[in-house]
């Protein structure tokens, strides 16, 4: 990287988050004034507020300008969607964890200003007071939780709208849909004028925002003594006059235009996941091609402007999150996730040169945020993957691997058309959608060993000795894995429902107090339907559970099945006993469960049928669900950091895990249960049915010995290769460091899966000498990758 | 007709299999699974599988993980085990049934070795064809020495064959060379080990004199086999000059040009404590990796493609 992007680079790690209550305080003093009646229109209108205040941030070295809140990583909240209290603060500025500070006059604000008016007003109070009580109780038990009650819809990415209609030309969408409207036959045209209007008083709140943009920079170049800077900072005032207002003419407009764009989206409202550019790489290549050839642009040049672009993403952390929400997902990064290669619309290769700039510019920066991952289809060259993955074996978790052909299987599986599919991919960690025309909302993680704690207790939460569940019959008078199955099974249905009648209840909050105007003109059809974002307004419309720990939950039941009901050497009485004692005075037994179960992960179908038995029930328990926008539930398996906080809801496991342990994370096996090698665990993942999802993640652990060179480099992408050929979704592989290997070396149980490399041999790292170990660890503390910054998370 | 009515009798042979190793990627190209079989006619002092030298099963003993439960004393239908402190085996009463293994909660006793067949095998090895597909792997046989068990590994090679999964056959070349010449036919590539040149220091550390080793390496030269030599570095025992001079002139007689030089390892350390063998090569450091690029340096003069490792 070039010395410009270096300084901006270390200044966004150097950067500690702040909050930052700007956008809270005006959005109180425009709400606290305004009068407008229509909910849309009032929504646009605050928002044209807060874009036409807050304050303009351009900072020094920068190409690509815009800040979400007055600076770089100061974080603005969102009290119509969550209303910090000033004990939230107090959390948020003393955690010791992803904390953000907060000085005397945001708590002033929140105080004399925020509060007051937000209170009892937010969209948390307003859901939390419309659930019931066997929701509440499921909720504080830990069997779900509920995106929706600090953060908005959103799950969104960006088409290709932007780069080919400025807002000018999107307006002029919205007119002419406003003269479509028939008040005659359609009872619901008022509804459309009103919203159709707010898009357009959105589009003008961004259009002034990249102009109050450009008169900074105007301003600034005055000011500024460096001849260079200042044509610069002239460069840029015009880049903002043009972009979004009208279609992007090159590489750096398209850059801008795209920021701009992301940055109405995230301040409109906290969409749970962020904004993404969707295909980046395909969406750019035009630009960056005509640039190169009337010779306007180098590829330096286009690398630099990425990199600006990057460093951006990096100011943004996640607005903060408290209570439940901070647990299942305990990171900075908002989930800006860049799609590389895939497939074009006519289902050709999508791989081209901006990808592998793109490659290059993630290689060079890397930054917690954006996220990156490959899109790797059938037709995918081999380079696209190996420089890929000569990235991940760094070590520092990016980028992880998708198969685009699945994507596009899931995609068609859910009734959508061809075109629509091949320009989906992933957003947030693994999520499967059909970019710039899809709103799919992760609502939850649905905790699955949870389901049958409560079934071993006959409806009881063991935790609390509250009756949540149903009665489903004493566990001890089951004889056979069908029995204990279908009480499982009937306790599952409970709780989907407890969740859906929720989720249905929060998704009419939504589409009728917080529509989502800007995002709303940006996404097909909403402007041809005049339909919000939020209310059935996209062509798709996709509500999603999501299954954690169908590992820890399969381990589980194989367990039960193997020792108690085949063999029956170990009776039902025992068992819960141990369970209910949380092993303690059982450890033989524990061991028992733990060592000699049958267990997913090894490729063994005993335990691999019974994942599919769990995965067909959840599926059939939600898959084609009607929700309240037109469209379906969906299921989907990944678990965030939320199988720490399920496990720690969790009471004792069959499976021999011990009570408040993490659960199994996505669909890797439980940590420490696969001994077979990474190829038991890719079989045994592929078994489950990914096309019947909308996205899996699978977690694989190497050391970076294993991964040594062009050899090292073949192995896994062979590995990659074959998991997608049998059907496998996502992959993603994690670098052991030494601290990992100390681990395993203090607690074995945990990590009898993991194999490193010795000389030109590999072993079980568990089953080696102490001293060999130690000079395993030393050998890894001197190769590994040490990461750039601590903020690094794994998730 | 002499061959095919082996090959009807065959499917009812079994191997004594001790470690079925699957993504394995450093015996042989490519994503592979290694099948080790039991027994071994030498005695390397620096083996790093010692438990695949007998030909008989046996059980593994992981003090570490026991919890002195007794559960396999209970099992033991000889009555070979008792508890005191630590199990201990009577070596003369065990058979190598695998009950106490069997028994074991926390798999502190394992059995090595067990009797399976061409198509059990064939099963499991059969599972990761699709990794073999992908990064052109297939089954590397090793051991022990696998040809202490010849018809079994010709059956097995045989099926390979006619699935289509590359072979390769990881030996010390101490067998009879008619086995050797049989089994050649259905060997994609041979990693064949060749630890001394001088014969009475072969016969001093390996228990066996390298006569018939050096013939079998020649047969299979000049039939033009694949082959790729691999020769553990051991300090003290064949990293001197003289017996690379010796193995230059050898391999450069028979056109042999490919040679894996495998530093010796400390891996199998714990597994003399875990057998109750003796370890002569306690205290032995592995090679210096200088040392190692000395040796390699010193034969790609010579005109050899050299990896270390491997």
């Amino acid at each position: 990287m070039n010395e410009r992007v270096n300084r901006l680079r270390q200044g966004t790690l150097e950067t500690k988050p702040r909050l930052s209550v700007e956008r809270a305080a005006l959005l109180t003093e425009f709400c606290r004034a305004d009068k407008t009646a229509s909910v849309p229109i009032r929504r646009a209108r605050a928002f044209g507020y807060i874009m036409e205040h807050k304050e303009i941030y351009i900072g020094k070295d920068e190409l690509i300008v815009g800040e979400r809140g007055p600076a770089p990583k100061a974080t603005p909240t969102f009290p119509e969607l969550c209303c910090h209290s000033l004990d939230d603060f107090q959390i948020l500025n003393s955690r010791e964890k992803i904390s953000y500070s907060v000085d005397d006059h945001s708590r002033v604000v929140q105080r004399d200003q925020v509060i007051p008016y937000w209170r009892e007003r937010s969209m948390r109070d307003l859901i939390f007071a419309e659930m019931s009580s066997e929701w509440k109780d499921a909720y504080e038990a830990g069997m779900f939780t509920e995106f929706m009650e600090q953060r908005a819809p959103g799950h969104t990415v960006l088409g290709d709208v932007i780069y080919h209609k400025g807002l000018l030309n999107l307006k002029a969408e919205i007119e002419a849909a406003l003269s479509r409207l028939d008040f005659i036959n359609d009872p619901e045209a008022s509804a459309k004028r009103d919203e159709l209007r707010a898009m357009t008083i959105a589009a003008d709140a961004v259009i002034r925002f990249a102009e109050r943009h450009a008169e900074k920079a105007e301003e600034l170049a005055k000011a500024e003594s460096q001849s260079c800077r200042r044509a610069e900072l002239l460069k840029i005032a015009e880049v903002c006059r043009r972009v979004p207002v009208h279609p992007p003419r090159d590489f750096w407009e398209a850059l801008q235009a795209y920021w701009f764009t992301h940055l109405g989206v995230v301040t409109e409202l906290n969409t749970w996941d962020s904004f993404c550019p969707g295909r980046f790489d395909q969406h750019l290549y035009p630009f960056y091609r005509k640039g190169m050839e009337d010779g306007t642009l180098t590829r330096d040049q286009a690398k630099e402007l990425l990199e600006c672009l990057w460093v951006k993403f990096n100011n943004q952390p996640a607005p903060p999150k408290v209570g439940v929400t901070a647990a299942e997902s305990g990171t900075y990064t908002d989930f800006a996730n860049i799609n590389n290669g895939g497939l074009k619309s006519d289902g050709s290769d999508g791989v081209n040169d901006v990808t592998y700039l793109i490659l290059d510019v993630i290689d060079e920066m890397h930054l917690l945020q954006p996220s990156s991952n490959l899109q790797l289809s059938a037709k995918s060259p081999d380079a696209f993957l190996k420089r890929g993955l000569e990235i991940v074996r760094q070590g520092w978790g990016q980028p992880s691997i998708f198969n685009a052909d699945m994507v596009v299987e899931e995609l068609l599986r859910q009734g959508k058309r061809v075109q629509d599919a091949r320009c989906g991919g992933i957003s947030g960690c693994v999520e499967t959608g059909a970019f710039g025309k899809e709103a799919y909302i992760l609502t939850g993680y649905f905790n699955l060993p949870k389901v049958l704690e409560i079934t071993l207790n006959n409806g009881i939460d063991s935790r609390s000795g509250k009756k949540i569940g149903i009665e489903t019959g004493d566990p001890r008078g089951f004889s056979s894995y069908q029995e204990l199955f279908t009480a499982f099974r009937k306790q599952l249905h409970h709780f989907v429902e407890i969740k859906l009648r929720g989720n249905n209840v929060i998704e009419r909050l939504y589409a009728d107090y917080m529509p989502a105007p800007f995002l709303s003109l940006l996404v097909d059809d909403c402007i041809a339907s005049g339909r919000d974002y939020n209310n059935g307004g996209p062509r798709y419309n996709t509500t999603y559970i999501m299954g954690v720990a169908p590992a820890t939950c399969t381990d589980s039941l194989a367990a039960i099945k193997y020792h108690v009901l085949d063999r029956k050497a170990v009776n039902m009485e025992e068992l819960l006993r141990a369970l209910a004692d949380n092993f303690e005075g059982h450890e033989k037994l524990r061991l028992l469960l733990w060592n000699r179960t049958p267990k997913f992960g090894n490729d063994d179908d005993y335990a691999d049928a019974i994942l599919q038995d769990v995965f067909d029930a959840f599926f059939e328990e939600i898959d084609g669900r009607r929700n309240t926008k037109g469209g379906n539930y969906r299921v989907n398996y990944l678990s965030t950091t939320c199988h720490v906080y399920f496990g720690s809801m969790t009471g004792a496991t069959p499976d021999g895990r011990c009570a408040w342990e993490p659960l199994s994370d996505g669909i890797s096996p439980v940590q420490g249960a696969d001994h077979n090698g990474p190829t038991a665990v890719i079989k045994s993942a592929a078994k489950l049915d990914h096309t019947r999802t909308g996205g899996t993640l699978l977690n694989q652990k190497f050391t970076p010995q294993l991964l040594k060179g062009e050899n090292g480099l073949d192995n896994v992408a062979h590995l990659v290769r074959s998991y997608f050929r049998l059907g496998g979704h996502h992959i993603q592989f994690n670098v052991v460091t030494a601290a990992t290997l100390r681990a395993a070396q203090a607690d074995p149980e945990k990590y009898r899966d993991l194999i490193v490399r010795v000389a030109g041999y590999s072993d079980y790292f568990c089953d080696l000498t102490r001293a060999l170990q130690d000079e395993i660890i030393a050998r890894t503390e001197h190769e590994a990758f040490v990461p750039a910054m601590a903020e690094t998370t794994a998730v | 007709m002499h061959e095919s009515a082996d090959l009807l009798s065959a499917p009812s042979q079994r191997g004594l299999i001790l470690h079925v190793m699957r993504f394995s990627v450093h015996d042989g190209p490519g994503i592979r699974t290694t099948v080790f079989l039991k027994g071994c006619p030498l005695r390397c002092w620096w083996c790093h599988n010692p438990e695949s030298q007998s030909l008989q099963p046996e059980v593994i003993y992981f003090d570490d993980r026991c919890i002195r439960c007794g559960d396999c004393v209970r099992a033991c239908p000889q009555g070979a085990l008792h508890l005191n402190g630590q199990v201990i085996r009577d070596s003369g009463l065990c058979r190598g049934c695998g009950e106490c293994a069997n028994a074991c909660p926390v798999t502190a006793r394992q059995l090595a070795g067990r009797w399976m067949t061409v198509p059990e095998l064939l099963a499991m090895v059969l599972k990761d064809q699709i990794f073999f597909d992908e990064s052109r792997g297939g089954i590397t046989i090793s051991g022990g020495e696998p040809l202490t068990q010849p018809g079994f590994v010709e059956e097995l090679l045989r099926v390979c064959r006619m699935r289509r999964i590359r072979t390769v056959l990881d030996t010390c070349g101490f067998a009879d060379s008619a086995v050797i010449r049989t089994v050649s036919k259905f060997v994609d590539l041979f990693l064949y080990d060749l630890k001394l040149m001088d014969c009475e220091k072969h016969r001093y550390y390996t228990g066996v004199k390298n006569d018939l080793i050096l013939r079998n390496l020649k047969i299979l030269a000049d039939q033009g086999s694949a082959v790729i030599v691999r020769v553990p570095i051991v300090p003290g025992v064949n990293d001197d000059i003289d017996n690379t001079d010796k193995l230059s002139r050898f391999l450069s007689s028979l056109q042999l040009r490919k040679i894996d030089l495998l530093p010796y390892h400390r891996i199998g350390n714990g597994k003399y404590q875990r057998l109750h063998l003796c370890n002569r090569m306690e205290g032995v450091e592995p090679p210096a990796p200088d040392k190692m690029e000395t040796l390699a340096a010193r034969l790609r003069r010579d005109g050899f493609c050299v990896r270390i490792g491997g």
